[in-house]
């Protein structure tokens, strides 16, 4: 207040300057590449490998957004992700505020080995499981299956989502909870219809952590949904392929068109969802 | 009190408690126990052997595993560039996220007395954080076409509009992990940025305030006030970029030559361990390298927590 920063004007006008640079240049970073990537995927080849690579194209056409979608499978695979991502959030948030609510709220015989086991699992690398990961699932049958990929997301998901709705459940305050119990709520009844709706800002930030960790998961659904279940795949297998196959049937508008189904809906998502899935994905770092 | 009850015979209302318990914890600790803890034990187990997928029988070898991992031409490669990876990529990260993250919540000069953003701040974290919500391997195919060696790529053919002649990205062995770093870079910096935006926007105004009133300048400011105060949120972050340095499996696997080259340029452990185990089906390798991969980032972990130890500023 007192001292306000004209006294050194020209020093700021310089530093607001490059400030300004610095930021644009690394907005431009950011959208740049991913609005040539759609604007590819209405080229032809002779477009993307002419002497104007940078330019706009001259028609927009919409085949190569056909081909990805039919011919290489993207509209399946991203069917097949929804499905997937959908069903395994939802058992993961199940699953982990049940648990995370019994050990936050309820001291019993083994309550702190219990919680202790579960966080252990968030300082383990996931490529040390790796090979006896995979063993177990095939031994089950469910080498190739949803189901398969489905349980593992859960049980993988589960020691960050325990920890954190553990945390969260500690902060709300017991009061309400007694008077439900009081009144002869069950345990369980308690639970679902107390607990759950006053928690509901950590459910969501969580549930935003895990639909996108899930559904942006490369290393299980190559392992566990190996090349003869390729019907079964999800999308970023799916468009990682297209990318290996690319250098031979060389159908670039194909993969630009892909790339674009694979970042428009996490795009739109995004803007919609903007604030919470920031402070979603933070949340951990920020406890 | 608890085992006092116990000791007499339960009363109904225990028996529900326990009951109750039992039946949350049940279906996710099994869950949990089977795929999670199971393999993490077994993968010890494995690492002893000289399993080889397709023969269901195996002979323990001891530390055999172990001592051909330090011959293996791939193995002291990808260690060394996770050593790159783990000096290079938290530094240049926090450095680029902190900097914008200073201009984003500080950098502004002062308004009705209050310390600002640059203008247009909201709009830049919007823009910064989305490629957090890519997946990698996403990122990795993008990247592909946009460093082409020739000029369709992007990157060379705009170097080749200011004359700069094409360059291989991915194909130079000496720039190829160097490359994979900018990618990780360009990647991460939004998640820190919008960290770091949350931890100074937790500091309190008149910490500024007072030493604007002593003639602090922007520098000082960032050095003697945000620096010290953000420094919890530093460590945090930079746990988890060195946890992010012994990973970068999917970037390496979709976005360099040959998996992991060009002749072994870009390497990583966690690439090294899905190729034996699932291209060569060598159950008991991979997992003593997987093995070896837990200790080099529990080292870290513990180096980390040592080194960064500090006093907590109270504010």
């Amino acid at each position: 207040m007192a001292r306000p920063p004209q006294r050194r004007g020209g020093q700021v006008g310089v530093f607001g300057a490059l400030s300004h640079l610095a930021l644009a240049v690394w907005a431009i970073l950011v959208i740049y590449p991913i609005v040539w990537t759609f604007l590819g995927s209405f080229k032809t080849n002779t477009e993307i490998f002419g002497d104007h690579p940078l330019g706009l194209p001259a028609n927009f056409h919409w085949d190569a957004w056909g081909r990805a979608w039919a011919k290489a499978h993207i509209g399946q695979y991203m069917i097949n992700t929804i499905l997937v991502v959908a069903v395994a959030t939802f058992f993961t948030m199940l699953l982990s505020s049940m648990a995370a609510y019994v050990l936050a709220r309820y001291r019993f015989f083994g309550s702190k080995v219990i919680y202790l086991l579960f966080v252990s699992g968030l300082s383990f690398p996931v490529f040390l499981a790796l090979v006896p990961l995979f063993l177990t699932v095939k031994n089950l049958g469910l080498l190739g299956t949803h189901t398969g990929v489905i349980i593992v997301y859960v049980a993988y998901s589960l020691p960050f989502s325990v920890f954190f709705l553990t945390a969260f459940f500690k902060t709300l305050p017991t009061s309400v909870a007694e008077a439900a119990m009081m009144d002869g709520a069950s345990h369980t009844r308690t639970f679902f219809q107390v607990m759950m709706p006053m928690a509901k800002p950590g459910l969501i930030s969580i549930t935003i952590f895990n639909v996108l960790g899930q559904w942006n998961q490369y290393l299980l659904p190559i392992v566990l949904l190996p090349g003869d279940a390729q019907d079964k795949w999800l999308i970023t297998q799916g468009v990682a392929n297209i990318s290996t196959n690319a250098g031979y049937e060389a159908d670039w508008a194909g993969l630009f068109a892909a790339l674009s189904m694979a970042i428009i809906p996490m795009l739109i998502v995004y803007i919609v969802f903007q604030r919470q899935i920031q402070s979603g994905l933070t949340a951990g770092a920020l406890k | 009190m608890r085992h006092g009850k116990l000791a007499h015979a339960p009363s109904p209302m225990a028996l529900r408690r326990y009951g109750f318990i039992l039946s949350f914890l049940a279906a996710p600790l099994v869950l949990y126990a089977v795929f999670v803890v199971g393999p993490y034990i077994q993968a010890f187990q494995i690492a002893l052997t000289n399993w080889k997928g397709i023969s269901p029988n195996f002979d323990y070898i001891g530390f055999e595993n172990f001592t051909k991992l330090f011959d293996d031409g791939a193995f002291w490669p990808a260690v060394r560039h996770h050593g790159l990876l783990l000096l290079v990529m938290p530094l240049a990260t926090i450095a680029i996220a902190l900097f914008f993250s200073f201009l984003l919540n500080v950098g502004g000069g002062q308004r009705n007395g209050r310390r600002t953003g640059v203008p247009g701040a909201a709009f830049y974290k919007i823009v910064f954080f989305f490629p957090q919500v890519l997946a990698v391997a996403i990122v990795g195919v993008l990247f592909q076409a946009i460093l082409s060696p020739d000029k369709s790529g992007v990157l060379n053919s705009a170097l080749g509009a200011v004359g700069i002649d094409p360059v291989g990205w991915l194909i130079n062995p000496d720039l190829a992990l160097w490359t994979i770093i900018g990618v990780m870079v360009w990647q991460a910096v939004g998640f820190y940025v919008v960290l770091f935006s949350a931890g100074m926007s937790s500091i309190p105004q008149d910490v500024f305030e007072a030493a604007a009133l002593d003639g602090a300048g922007r520098f000082t400011l960032f050095f003697k006030i945000t620096l010290p105060l953000l420094w919890d949120t530093l460590q945090v972050g930079w746990v988890y970029l060195g946890i992010a340095a012994f990973d970068g499996f999917a970037l390496v696997q979709v976005l360099s030559v040959d998996r992991g080259g060009p002749d072994n340029a870009t390497t990583v452990l966690p690439l090294e361990i899905w190729r034996q185990a699932f291209t060569f089906s060598k159950y008991g390798y991979a997992s003593a390298m997987g093995v070896a991969l837990f200790f080099l980032t529990l080292t870290f972990a513990a180096l980390t927590l040592r080194v960064t130890r500090r006093e907590r500023i109270e504010f």
